[in-house]
């Protein structure tokens, strides 16, 4: 029979309709409504999983989202998603899942050998046995990898879409139960704008799993009124399926929407995730309360069940959970579950409460129904192979210890309860504080540290009515903090009057004489009673060693029904209070959230902007391979036939040397300086003097940090009487601006200067080579002529007809001109260049032949520019202007910057005149290769001017070694080169190409 | 996330805007001739107040001004924040 566990009528599912599904290959059917867990469990499906480290079988023991056990692996290639709580999958047509943890088959797991080994297998293990010997841990490694974790993560990309949404609002509501629904009518109604989120499909929370009443009618007629008046008003926004995650500062609450995961595949245009991050003027957290379990011999076996999971089965789902029933308690609220559990048809044998009178309105109703009260008792263990098949019973003395004759009682359903915790979660990531309260033997949202306040359950307000009514004082006063001032409090629905439930602080039977059976503290993580006990015994006290030393809580479901249990035995063990054990920290996410939520729509191309100049098209029309510079891409080298690229670098360079070349320099920053004191600005920006330079004259220049470091060097020009055009590095473009905003906004607000980037404006090419500017004759309408447009001259034109500015600067070492055009027009001016070119043999050169030409000139770029050197570090020393003020002069001056065996910038030549010097390798002065490092090699290249390779390196003592001998080591690699000292200039020392 | 109110723009997230350190000591930059104790002091030391703290922050998502921001350390709430240029009054506005 399909579904032999489900009951023919209550629930909320749709009989109406049948969805088929498969977990492990098997064919099952189920009703919407359901979750995966209620879809397995009426199909009689009790063991969906094997463990993290001893591999035992595993259930369901939840029915929301604090599951720690029944996780499968859902979906197929790139939309594979491991770790899924089956308790908070709802059922779709094909949904597909696979258990996990075990191999070959869940029902036969090679892996529970690790059961047997569980002696050698304590709290702590990997410290101590995998010790020995040095470098073992490599070995070990691998093979504890694959027999402990969880599921696995899919290699394919993922081929849905997610989304990220920015929202505002005055009330953010988290949790659409009776105390969330009241908090949000209450905000709405006094005209605050209020968004209620909520983790699953349907509003209710707690109100789906009881049989309870409101006005004397079902509780759920209530949350259909209450959803739909919030639904008619225009502020008040829903989120089903919504899981607040994380609280952040300021009252930023991160929120995940489950936007398709209850379809196979997204529809058309829909994310299947959106990523909320939600700035709320008042946050209400009615996050409600999560069950905490018992700790007993055998507690993980499939069958032992939370009780109101098991109450949640049968009136939600209309699901048995079993055929019979023991119910073990150390409070009356799992009397709800006993009498839910009967009238649902499920035999209950016996109700094992710890407490000794067991006397109330519940417990009375639970007798009437012939139900067999064991007051006074706790169950030590509960048996079975594969799943729960009996438990044994004995009666607890005063102190909670088991004596006497056992009994044993035969069942397939064990509904476990050791009474509520608060999920106080985000109040407790918000800042908030956290109070024990004694009676419910909890921790309870306290005092908010953020503008939020609790509510409902989360207070640790468990009845309906106080839930509601405390929802509603919440959600107006709320609304008054948001300055919805008028707002009040609506009255409180009629309902039922509830029994106080009384608990006895008992949650872990001692073990009884003679019984073995492991007690489980964290069933995600295979943590035991013994092993916090081991902790305790080794001196890990604090909860924090704790769960460091036992992997308690550190499991996906971060503990959320283990933590206060261990905590308790750890109280126990030392004798001392709850409260002064205390508990770990809660950090976000509350649950699992997805790399695709987070990452949201920067995946791929969108990862990052992506910035191309003016004449990117060019480029990519003459088959120029790119590279990425910070978020620019650059023509790395423009390759002919089969040339790789230290053939097209060298082809170009040499062709530059010898002929002509153009290179796209667009992406160098630019700055406008302007203003009256433009001058006085660049005399303390830069380590020069500037107050000589005349209109119409470039200049370069070095800047410092504060502290005496070089920062960045580029050329600039003064382009009129209070006007400056200030070049930086293309990598420091962004920190330079900001440095220049920071002295005058900051340092010196009275200097009358305004500093703007304009490094977008102007499209930027360098033509470089002895025919350069036979080139630029051809095309700019002035005269080019050595005596017009001396070296480091500037000045405005038109090129091709269209405005221009032309600026006499090298960086190549050759007879170069940097034309600047408003970017539009980049692309027609680059064209008009490379045609006016032709007769003198052009090419387009890219960034590797242009570092290139710059090692052969020894100019410094990144490598040198290292956030380490000087300026006597850079040999630009002569640069230090000692007649004025500077950023970075007073500590420039410091003893240890002037010390002349500091690393400075030499030249380096292979002894061989042939091999390679690799960049990053270290310097040594032993043939061998070994020694204490004197330097590095910053920049290498192979030159085609020398014809062979060439290097720029920083050396202890710098030009003081010209000559000597030393020896460029690579470890990595075990390289070991006898490199020559020489002059970082390699050629062209006395600069005569720049000046011809 | 905090929420930073620029004096020019409103409250922003604080991912338009770079942190720039201490405000108490690098508004003010010693003349040249200050001895080396007074440089050392200024580009490196820096307190860890637990509490009210002076800092700079650049709206380098926005409107590309430095500001002083008063910011409690612990509660992080931040109480006042002025041109970071502004020497009439000490940060309380």
């Amino acid at each position: 029979m399909s579904q032999p566990f489900r009951n023919r009528e209550g629930g909320l599912i749709d009989r109406g309709r049948t969805i088929g599904f498969s977990f492990d290959g098997k064919h099952y059917e189920g009703h919407p409504g359901d979750t995966l867990a209620s879809a397995l469990l009426a199909n009689g499906v009790r063991v969906v999983g094997r463990s993290y480290k001893y591999h035992r079988p595993r259930g369901v023991l939840t029915a929301g989202p604090e599951e720690p056990t029944a996780l499968v692996r859902l979906g197929e290639r790139g939309r594979a998603e491991p770790n899924t709580r089956a308790t908070m999958v709802e059922l779709h047509d094909g949904l597909a899942a696979e258990s996990q943890n075990r191999w070959p088959s869940l029902a036969f797991d090679l892996g529970a050998v690790n059961g047997l080994l569980a002696p050698l297998l304590p709290a702590g293990f990997y410290y101590k046995t995998f010790m020995a010997p040095p470098g073992g841990w490599k070995l070990y490694e691998k093979i504890i990898r694959r027999a402990a974790g969880l599921g696995t993560a899919p290699r394919e990309p993922d081929p849905d879409v997610y989304e990220k949404h920015h929202a505002h609002c005055d009330v953010l509501v988290v949790g659409g139960g009776p105390a969330g629904l009241a908090a949000a009518l209450a905000a709405a109604r006094a005209g605050a704008r209020v968004i209620l989120a909520d983790e699953t499909a349907a509003l209710g929370g707690q109100l789906k799993r009881e049989r309870m009443t409101i006005e004397g009618k079902p509780a759920l007629d209530w949350v259909a009124g209450a959803v739909a008046e919030l639904a008619g008003m225009a502020e008040a926004r829903l989120l089903l399926r919504t899981t607040a995650f994380g609280y952040y500062d300021h009252n930023l609450v991160a929120l995940c929407e489950r936007v398709a995961d209850h379809l196979a595949v997204p529809p058309p245009y829909t994310p299947r995730q959106r990523l909320w991050l939600v700035r709320a003027r008042e946050v209400v957290l009615a996050t409600g309360a999560i069950e905490r379990p018992l700790v007993f011999a055998g507690n993980d076996r499939p069958g032992v069940m939370l009780a109101n999971a098991a109450r949640a089965y049968v009136n939600q789902f209309a699901v048995r959970p079993g055929l019979t029933a023991v119910v073990c308690t150390n409070n009356g609220d799992a009397y709800r579950s006993a009498a839910d559990l009967a009238d649902a048809g499920v035999r209950v044998a016996a109700v094992v409460d710890a407490r000794p009178g067991a006397a109330g309105p519940l417990e009375a109703r639970a007798r009437e129904k012939g139900i067999e009260i064991l007051a006074g008792h706790g169950v030590v263990a509960a048996h079975g192979r594969g799943q729960v098949r009996s438990v044994e019973a004995m009666a607890l003395d005063a102190h909670g210890v088991p004596g006497g004759r056992s009994r044993t009682l035969a069942c397939d359903l064990v509904a476990v309860s050791g009474g509520w915790s608060p999920s106080v979660h985000l109040h407790s990531q918000s800042g908030g504080r956290l109070d024990y309260d004694e009676t419910l033997a909890a921790f309870v949202a306290g005092a908010s540290k953020q503008r939020a306040r609790s509510a409902g359950a989360a207070r640790g307000q468990y009845t309906l009515r106080a839930a509601l009514a405390d929802g509603f004082e919440s959600g107006a006063a709320a609304a008054r903090a948001a300055g919805f001032g008028s707002s009040t409090v609506p009255p409180i629905p009629r309902v039922e009057k509830e029994a106080e439930v009384r608990l006895r602080p008992l949650w872990s039977a001692m073990p009884a004489a003679g019984r073995k059976g492991k007690r489980f503290v964290d069933i995600q993580d295979d943590v035991t009673a013994e092993d916090v006990a081991l902790a305790a015994r080794e001196g890990y006290v604090s909860v924090e060693h704790l769960k460091r030393y036992t992997t308690l809580g550190m499991g996906t479901d971060q503990g959320k029904t283990a933590n206060l249990n261990g905590l308790t035995i750890m109280a126990q063990l030392r004798g001392l209070p709850i409260p002064s054990v205390g508990t770990t920290t809660f950090r976000p996410p509350y649950t699992p959230v997805s790399f695709g939520a987070l990452a949201g729509r920067e995946v791929g191309k969108a990862f990052q902007p992506i910035r191309r100049s003016a004449m990117h098209e060019w480029h990519e029309e003459q088959g120029a391979v790119f590279v990425e510079a910070g978020l620019w891409l650059r023509p790395r080298y423009y390759p002919r036939g089969r040339e790789d690229m230290r053939a097209a670098a060298a082809r170009e360079a040499k062709h530059v040397r010898e002929a002509v070349g153009l290179v796209d320099v667009s992406t160098l920053g630019k700055i406008d300086i302007s203003g009256r004191d433009a001058a006085e600005f660049l005399d303390r920006v830069y380590v020069n003097g500037w107050k000589t330079l005349a209109v119409g004259k470039s200049r370069y220049g070095l800047m410092l940090r504060e502290d005496g470091i070089a920062f960045d060097d580029g050329t600039t020009s003064r382009v009129g009487e209070s006007r400056y055009f200030m070049t930086t590095t293309t990598a420091n473009a962004a920190k330079v601006l900001a440095h220049l905003e920071y002295y005058l906004q900051v340092a010196w607000p009275e200097l009358k200067v305004q500093a703007t980037s304009v490094t977008e404006e102007w499209a930027a090419m360098a033509l470089a080579g002895p025919r350069s500017r036979a080139v630029l004759a051809r095309l700019a309408d002035i005269d080019v002529s050595d005596a017009a447009l001396p070296f480091m001259g500037v000045r405005d034109c038109r090129i091709a007809g269209l405005p221009a500015r032309v600026f006499r600067i090298s960086f190549s070492g050759e007879l170069a001109y940097e034309i600047n055009v408003p970017a539009d027009w980049g692309r027609s001016v680059w064209e008009a260049a490379m045609s006016a070119g032709r007769a003198e043999d052009i090419i387009a050169y890219g960034t590797e032949a242009m570092g290139t030409l710059r090692i052969e000139k020894g100019h410094v770029a990144g490598g040198e520019l290292n956030g380490q050197t000087t300026p006597q570090d850079l040999g630009l020393g002569h640069l230090v202007s000692t007649k004025k003020d500077f950023i970075g002069k007073a500590l420039l001056a410091r003893p240890g910057l002037q010390d002349p065996e500091r690393p400075r910038l030499v030249g380096l030549a292979p002894s061989d005149g042939k091999t390679r010097i690799r960049a990053g390798a270290h310097i040594v002065v032993e043939a061998s290769g070994a020694g204490s490092a004197i330097g590095h090699v910053s920049s290498s290249a192979w030159s085609p001017t020398l014809g062979h390779p060439i290097a720029l390196a920083l050396v202890a003592g710098g030009l003081a070694r010209k000559g000597e001998t030393l020896y460029a080591s690579f470890p990595l690699k075990g390289e070991v080169v006898a490199v020559g000292v020489s002059d970082s200039v390699f050629v062209d020392p006395e600069g005569k190409r720049l000046h011809g | 996330m905090l929420l930073i109110k620029c004096p020019w723009c409103g409250e922003r997230d604080h991912t338009e805007f770079t942190y720039g350190g201490d405000a108490s000591v690098s508004r003010v930059r010693p003349a040249a001739q200050a001895p080396p104790a007074a440089w050392h002091d200024y580009v490196y030391l820096r307190d860890n107040p637990l509490g009210r703290h002076l800092e700079l922050w650049h709206h380098t998502a926005s409107c590309r001004r430095w500001i002083t921001v008063e910011r409690d350390t612990l509660s992080h709430a931040i109480t006042a924040s002025v041109p970071a240029g502004d020497r009439s009054g000490s940060g309380e506005r």
